[in-house]
């Protein structure tokens, strides 16, 4: 049996499996839950500083889009950090550590961008005993309106300070979480490290408005007639949070910095994916909200059946599997070639296919041989873009099929060719490192 | 002389060699790929699922079609198995229409419940066919269990005792072990000799032999069996067949439903399966509606089947009363037997009365109809039969004709648990029988550990 126990910059927990900071994570109540639900660990709702808390709305605080079947597809919310005492938290925090040894419990936390105020908190929290800290620079929406959260997250000097206070004043590991709301996430993730950071998580919330409201004219979530932009989150975000993952794994300059997968995290699958791109962990929020704790079982079972049956031995043996594999466009393999081939026992005849090709792409489908309703791809037209296979509604009744190396590409008509060739040695990059033959 | 279909009396080869393969195909033919994922993601996931709630084995059905839905099946197979080993037989064969299915949410809410049982098939056919087992046996206990009966209930305990580490012996009095699951369901529920397969995979985890051909009071007596081993475990089923309380039911051509449909299950090939070309079977239940239908597919003109009560209270589902209907297959309420008018010795026809209900109680109005047949079918109940236990040396507790026990299957006699049709309180489903002998081996565990080690 495959050994799913992780060890995130010397947090050990039973699983890879954390709880994100956010609602689920705001009390003991729902973290016991979480912790007899089997989840590994979680990130405790970001605290802010002693004083009275922060005040929440009072309409509502979340927004979605669906599937057609209401699957909840994304989920953007306008909450703020906790809006519960800070003794009652650190109360709280202290006894369910205590409670539950082997599980991994950070705090996250967001104060004002000053020294004092970090200063000022850090020690309350290394009382507790819990395992580290997640500074919340991510939050999009309010707190960012009073200088935190994604206002600090934003600007890559102000991580890189706020991060040296913390390692300066904390013997706690420091897990940076970044917002997605900048446009190269590798500049947080380099201040990050530059301050000293123990690790990054990301991605935080996307900002968004998930919907508008066309008799009030209102966006949603609506209260009393308005709306803010809220953090999006679930299934819909996984593919922009995985590229940001991968880009922060295979920077140079950031590369081997422990990174906590972030972003739609619904299945065991989900975490593969994450983790092969670089990350250590992952944190799962809206998948809980939607379905309850009891999803974990799984994940766990899920990750463990397939390293099981892979072979692989640890959680090690996957992690940045994938990194290497993730490259610059200008590095990928132009004398590759695939062509779509259509399996005529699958095909339904929808005709999706043809047209996504006929209208928006290359006339590389039939829609008729012989008089005869029929679908097939012409290897003459077909540039291999892969359209088909994604407009197609049969799983794996259209796949690209590479071509053997000699085997004639009767578009071109020209033969594959075995040698690996990218566009900086093409002959028709003016920029061309080297010259063509 | 008429011929083939229209064949007088009890004869076999009605139909052409295609006919017999297409009529006892899969009848519900197990879902691909494909319609799997989709089907799983028709599940809501829901909390406290009323499915899992109406499960007898308390399958964990939402987390098992998560599974599916996730692309891990043998994980799937696995949350189906820790609860019900015989899963995979379960799902073909539960009347999932007044179970699981029968409360699923988009049951409640659209009429279209997630086909639960399909996809239970789905992930345990792709567990069985890699012959993944899940269960390690634990180190020996040195304790020995006696089961008598290789049905669902005498299976699933075997299994669990076996896991605990106990070694396990199974009297089977028939020449396969299977019970119902090889002898008593219709053959399209279960083709390609799934029952034999599935006990295969049962006692693939070792510690379990089945000796078969060994019939509790024919062979050996429960004294022995008490005596030799450390636990009993009875799981016989029920060996009797109800009387229909009329005239001449010892003309030829009457005869016993259950025996029929044990017959077509072992026969190797259809068409030298005999039936009659008029049919009437007497019952209101899936035997009942088993034999009817098989009748009617094994090639029969005319099939009747005939209940003394009302539609609404038949044993049979409403989804099996239209298996019958589709089939072709003509159901008549509110008759009784009276009498069997044989021409030789052989059935000619069966002569019922009209029944009403006075106040609480069915009565004869008096009123007769007589209906052509070549062959009757009784199936209006089995009945457990005692005198096999005698010889215990005890008294032995029934109640209602059945063996009585308590919430954890202890019968009266010490050392002795029951579970499955013989058990007084059951519902006769192979899915009560499994959990069932599951939960009386726990209660085996329990007591032989606890006392082999204090």
């Amino acid at each position: 049996m495959a050994d799913i126990r992780n060890n995130f910059v010397g947090i050990k927990s039973p699983n890879p499996f954390w709880l994100a900071s956010a609602p689920p994570t705001d009390k003991a109540y729902n973290v016991i839950r979480a912790f007899r639900a089997g989840w590994g660990g979680v990130v405790w709702k970001t605290l802010g500083e002693e004083g009275p808390p922060v005040v929440n709305v009072n309409g509502p605080r979340y927004g979605a889009i669906w599937g057609a079947d209401r699957r909840l597809l994304g989920l953007n919310n306008i909450e703020l950090i906790t809006d519960r005492a800070l003794q009652v938290n650190l109360r709280e925090i202290k006894q369910v550590k205590k409670d539950w040894p082997d599980r991994a419990i950070v705090v996250s936390l967001m104060v004002p961008c000053e020294e004092h105020a970090w200063k000022a908190i850090l020690p309350v929290v290394e009382e507790t005993e819990a395992d580290g800290i997640e500074l919340n620079f991510g939050c999009p929406h309010g707190m960012s309106e009073r200088g935190m959260g994604a206002a600090v997250g934003q600007v890559p000097e102000y991580i890189e300070m706020v991060v040296r206070w913390c390692k300066a004043n904390t013997r706690m590991p420091v897990i940076t979480k970044l917002t997605p709301n900048i446009t190269d996430v590798r500049k947080p993730a380099r201040a990050a490290l530059a301050g000293g950071t123990d690790a990054v998580s990301l991605i935080n919330t996307i900002n968004s408005i998930t919907g508008v409201n066309l008799d009030s004219f209102a966006p949603e979530p609506t209260i009393d007639g308005k709306g803010s932009h809220g953090g999006y989150c679930g299934p819909a975000v996984k593919p922009i949070a995985m590229n940001m993952v991968a880009e922060i794994a295979r920077d140079p300059e950031t590369h081997g910095l422990p990174i906590s997968g972030i972003g739609g995290i619904t299945t065991w699958r989900d975490a593969a994916e994450f983790m092969a791109l670089g990350a250590g962990n992952v944190q799962v929020c809206t998948a809980a909200m939607t379905y309850g704790f009891k999803i974990v079982q799984e994940m766990i079972a899920g990750l463990e059946n397939w390293m099981d049956e892979k072979g692989h031995a640890s959680l090690d043996d996957i992690i940045g599997r994938a990194t290497p594999n993730v490259t610059d466009w200008q590095y990928l393999n132009l004398n590759y070639i695939a062509k779509a081939h259509i399996d005529q026992e699958a095909c339904i005849k929808c005709g999706r296919c043809h047209i996504a090709c006929e209208d928006t792409s290359h006339q590389a489908i039939t829609n008729m041989v012989d008089g005869v309703r029929h679908f097939e791809v012409i290897e003459a037209e077909c540039v291999g873009c892969n359209l088909c296979v994604n407009v197609c509604p049969v799983e794996n009744c259209i796949t690209m099929e590479p071509l053997a190396v000699g085997v004639m590409d009767q578009r071109t008509g020209k033969p594959v060719s075995p040698v690996y060739a990218n566009w900086t040695t093409h002959p028709n990059n003016p920029m061309a490192k080297v010259a063509a033959e | 002389m008429a011929t083939g279909h229209f064949k007088q009396g009890i004869a076999g080869g009605r139909l052409s060699p295609e006919q017999y393969a297409d009529n006892f195909s899969d009848l519900h033919p197990p879902l691909d790929h494909h319609e799997a994922l989709v089907e799983s993601d028709r599940c809501y996931f829901c909390y406290d699922a009323p499915c899992m709630n109406a499960c007898p084995t308390s399958i964990d059905i939402p987390l098992f079609i998560r599974q599916i839905a996730t692309g891990n099946p043998i994980g799937s197979a696995k949350t189906i198995f820790d609860q019900n080993i015989l899963g995979g037989m379960c799902a073909r064969v539960c009347p999932t229409e007044t179970l699981c299915e029968e409360v699923c949410v988009r049951e409640v809410a659209e009429g279209k419940p997630v086909q639960i049982g399909r996809l239970q098939r789905y992930a345990t056919d792709v567990a069985m066919a890699q012959n993944k087992q899940f269960y390690p046996r634990a180190a020996s206990t040195g304790k020995t269990v006696a089961v008598v009966g290789a049905g669902p209930a005498g299976l699933a305990a075997a299994h669990r005792l076996a896991r605990h580490g106990h070694d396990v012996t199974i009297l089977e009095a028939r020449p396969k072990a299977g019970g119902l699951n090889e002898y008593g369901i219709a053959a399209y529920k279960s083709i390609d000799n799934f029952a034999q397969a599935e006990v295969d995979y049962v006692t693939s985890i070792g510690g379990i032999d089945i000796q078969n051909g060994k019939a509790l009071g024919r062979d050996y007596q429960l004294s022995d069996l008490i005596r030799n081993y450390d636990a009993v475990f009875l799981g016989m089923g029920l060996g009797g067949v109800n009387a229909l309380r009329a005239d001449g039911e010892e003309a030829q051509g009457v005869t016993n439903a259950v025996e029929f449909i044990a017959e077509l299950r072992q026969a190797s090939d259809l068409a030298s399966l005999p039936v009659g070309r008029r049919v009437v079977v007497i019952g209101g239940g899936m035997t009942a509606i088993d034999a009817a239908v098989q009748s009617k597919l094994l090639g029969a003109e005319e099939v009747t089947i005939c209940y003394r009560r009302g539609q609404e209270h038949m044993n049979a589902s409403a989804f099996e009363q239209d298996l019958a209907a589709a089939n072709g297959v003509t159901i008549r309420h509110w008759l009784q037997p009276k009498r069997v008018i044989a021409e030789g010795g052989k059935v000619s026809a069966i002569e019922l009365e009209y029944t009403a209900m006075k106040g609480e109680k069915l009565v004869g109005t008096g009123e007769r109809l007589t209906l052509t047949a070549d062959q009757v079918f009784k199936a209006i109940g089995q009945s457990f039969i005692p005198s096999a236990l005698n010889g215990s040396g005890a008294s032995f507790a029934l109640e209602a004709g059945r063996i009585k026990v308590d919430a954890d299957g202890r019968t009266s006699l010490a050392n002795v648990w029951a579970g499955g049709d013989c058990i007084f309180g059951g519902d006769d489903l192979t899915v009560s029988a499994v959990a069932q002998g599951r939960d009386a081996a726990e209660s085996i565990h329990r007591a032989l550990t606890s006392n082999g080690r204090a």
